[in-house]
Formats: structure tokens, C-alpha cells, sequence
């Protein structure tokens, strides 16, 4: 039985946890706020750009573009976007897993597989496999589009020095505040999308191009890279916080329980106290009475 | 009245402007342009600049960098990777980026790489528009 006060120091101590966890709940909701409506106002810019992408790829030859260059696939890279911080769950080693997965798949095909690490804990998992060729850190906390650019910029030059034949970036999907599933999304070479409608492409079929098409995709590639990465790291973002509230709230929900077996235990254990005491009285009582 | 063109600027952190307005005024890849009502469809590419506007005597301008517009259907569209109003710009700021641009060209050398040169340039340009468009407003 353990003595009435280990117990209270324990309980004590669950409840300091508990109280931790519930903040940090708190303050994965309020971030996930943030983050969210970061992500609802990336939309429409990704919408239109995309749409405008599918517009201008519709016609002409894309072999002429360096990043449309479809290859014989021999390297393939893989950016893994993921937080920076721990503590949310499985969410980060869920994308771990999907990116293992992928590159065991990839070699079993023969092919090479180097990592890009967007985020501290893709870097950490797979700075193991020695395949890690470059890493961007620390940069998850705060979305700035000049972080994408730079992480799109290495993996084109990558691409187009022929580092690479094929890129895709794994990252965490926010499909809602419950669900977050790790994604892998073909990057490069870029793919001419199909635009939706038909009657679409025949209105925009008559534009003014100023300057060439050509000119104007050889502008809008890198952009489109970007765009690209940088809704990978907001998904991650909003995924990130809402893993971590889950996670907290089930940890919240663990130290509560942990606290009222624990009470339990104290209380079994403090009126085993008292009735001692009180055999004791009564003991002594009656060797008085003689 | 005249006739009105939509106005739309999206930039990744949200839509900045959506008005109705009498001519817009861009930095087109070609040269500056501008966009009167029913213009026809047109696509153009945008360096870093001044993009302004007017609404009867309204004139507003917005500094821009890089991105594409889009007209169509008597809208035109501009998509950037960022968007600032004049009055929203820090003018110390912008000073002092312009003069560490400035240095850091004036002191490049053969040496340097290609793309150092072009972000200072970049940076030195970005800095430019953002004084000329807090001036206007």
C-alpha cells in the first residue's frame, strides 16, 4: 500500500499535467483559428491560378518548358513537409510513414530517392536514411510566401540540373478539424491540367497573350511551384494544430481518470489509516480495563 | 456614368481589392498598360510596380510584385504575391531597403553568383515601388 502521502503527490502532480495539457489544447485551437482562415485566404488565389494554369497548358507543346520535361524516371525526390514540433499525435509520423513507404516502393523499382525536409520533425526521422538533401527549418510557425519560393527554387534548380526526374511532396492534409490525412502530390514535372469545363475553354480560348504564351509560362511554372508548396505548408499548419488538440484532449481526458483512480487509492488508503488509529484506541481501551 | 471594369487583386494572404472602377493602370511585362471597361480577354505577366486605379476622382495605387492579371468578361484579375496600399507602407522601411539594395549591388562582384544579384536587384525594385506608391497615396 503506498503511503497516503506518495499518493497525494501524485495526484498533485497528474493534476499540474492535466492543467498544462488543457492550455496547450487551448492554444492549438486559437492557433488552428489562425491558421485556418490563413488557409480559406490562400483559396482563392490557388483557385484562380490554377484555372489560369489550365487555361494557358490547353494548347501548344510542352516539351519546350525545362519544369514540364517529362524524363525516364531514375531520381525521385520527395519533399515531406511536416511541423516543426512535436506533441500532436501521430500526425507527423503518419507522413513519416507514408514518405517510407514511397521511397521503399520507389526502390524496390530501382530508382534513387533523396528527401527534402520542410519542417524539424521530417528532418529528424529521416536524417537516419542518409538520403536527406536539404532541409528547411524552423519555418512552420509562420507562413510567408518567401519560404515557399525558396523551397520551391531549390527543387526546381534540382529538377531542372537533372537531380531529379520526378518530384512529389508529401504533407499533411486538413480534410476538417478531425481528420487530417497525409497526401502525396505529384509537383514535378508540372502536368498540364485539364481545365473543367469544356464551354470554359472556349471563351478563354481568345486571349490577348502579352508577351507569348510561351513567356508568360515560363513566369507562371515558378509561381505555380510555389503555390504548390505553399498550400502544403499551410495544410500542415492547420493539421499540425488540430492534431494537437486532439492529442491534448485526450491527454486531458487520460489525466483525469489517472486522477480519480488515484483519489480512489487515497481514500482506501486513508481510512485504512483510521481504522488502524482506531483499532489501536480501542485495543489500548481494553488493555486498560484490564 | 461610364462604364465600369471589376477590379480584383488576389494576393496568397486574400483578396485586397475587389471594387468597381473606371481604369486600372498596370506594370505589364511589356511595358505599363491600362484597362478601360469591356476590355478584351487578355493575359499579361506583372513585374514588381505600381498598379492604380481611379474611381471618378478616386485614385488609388497599390504597390505589386510579381504575379499575372487576367481580363476577362469586364473583370480583370490580379494575381500577385503581394499587394500593399500606399498609406500601409512603412516608408523608413522601405528607405533602408533600398539602400542595403543599393549597396549590395554596388559592391557585387564577378564573383558573387547570378542569383544574388537578381534578389538584390529584385529587392531594390520592390523597394522603389513601395516609396513611389506611399508618395501617390
Amino acid at each position: 500500500m503506498p503511503s497516503l502521502k506518495d499518493v497525494k503527490d501524485k495526484i498533485v502532480g497528474v493534476k499540474k499535467t492535466a492543467q498544462i495539457t488543457s492550455a496547450m489544447n487551448m492554444v492549438a485551437s486559437a492557433k488552428l483559428r489562425g491558421a485556418q482562415e490563413k488557409m480559406e485566404n490562400f483559396h482563392p488565389y490557388a483557385e484562380k491560378f490554377n484555372e489560369a494554369m489550365s487555361n494557358l497548358s490547353g494548347g501548344g507543346n510542352t516539351d519546350q518548358f525545362p519544369l514540364m520535361e517529362v524524363r525516364e524516371v531514375k531520381n525521385v525526390e520527395l519533399v515531406v513537409v511536416t511541423s516543426d514540433r512535436g506533441l500532436c499525435g501521430s500526425f507527423n509520423s503518419n507522413i513519416i510513414k507514408l514518405a517510407e513507404q514511397k521511397r521503399r516502393k520507389y526502390e524496390a523499382e530501382g530508382k534513387t530517392v533523396s528527401f527534402v525536409c520542410v519542417g524539424k520533425k521530417a528532418n529528424q526521422s529521416l536524417k537516419k536514411t542518409g538520403k536527406v538533401r536539404n532541409q528547411f527549418l524552423d519555418i512552420m510557425s509562420d507562413f510567408q510566401m518567401f519560404n515557399a519560393r525558396e523551397i520551391a527554387q531549390d527543387v526546381a534548380l534540382n529538377f531542372t540540373n537533372g537531380g531529379a526526374d520526378k518530384v512529389e511532396v508529401i504533407y499533411g492534409h486538413f480534410k476538417s478539424v478531425a481528420v487530417q490525412r497525409p497526401v502525396a502530390q505529384d509537383m514535378l514535372p508540372i502536368t498540364p491540367l485539364e481545365s473543367e469545363g469544356e464551354a470554359e475553354k472556349r471563351i478563354s480560348g481568345d486571349y490577348i497573350y502579352e508577351p507569348s504564351t510561351e513567356e508568360i509560362m515560363d513566369v507562371m511554372q515558378p509561381l505555380y511551384l510555389n503555390v504548390i508548396i505553399y498550400n502544403a505548408m499551410l495544410q500542415v499548419g492547420a493539421s499540425e494544430h488540430a492534431a494537437r488538440m486532439a492529442a491534448m484532449d485526450n491527454a486531458t481526458n487520460a489525466c483525469k481518470d489517472i486522477v480519480s483512480d488515484l483519489t480512489l487509492v487515497y481514500n482506501k488508503a486513508r481510512q485504512a489509516a483510521v481504522t488502524g488509529e482506531l483499532m489501536d484506541i480501542v485495543g489500548g481501551a481494553e488493555a486498560l480495563k484490564g | 456614368m461610364a462604364q465600369q471594369i471589376h477590379l480584383e487583386v488576389v494576393t496568397p494572404a486574400g483578396a485586397v481589392v475587389s471594387e468597381d472602377v473606371d481604369i486600372v493602370n498596370a506594370p505589364g511585362y511589356g511595358g505599363d498598360f491600362g484597362v478601360l471597361a469591356n476590355h478584351a480577354p487578355f493575359l499579361s505577366t506583372i513585374k514588381i510596380g505600381l498598379l492604380t486605379y481611379e474611381q471618378g476622382k478616386d485614385r488609388k495605387s497599390l504597390m505589386i510584385s510579381g504575379g499575372f492579371s487576367e481580363v476577362s468578361n469586364n473583370k480583370i484579375t490580379f494575381l500577385v504575391e503581394s499587394a500593399e496600399f500606399g498609406s500601409e507602407i512603412d516608408v523608413t522601411r522601405a528607405m533602408k531597403a533600398k539602400e542595403r539594395a543599393e549597396k549590395r549591388l554596388s559592391q557585387a562582384t564577378a564573383h558573387d553568383d547570378h542569383f544574388n544579384q537578381v534578389r538584390a536587384e529584385a529587392a531594390l525594385q520592390r523597394a522603389l515601388a513601395r516609396l513611389k506608391a506611399s508618395k501617390i497615396d
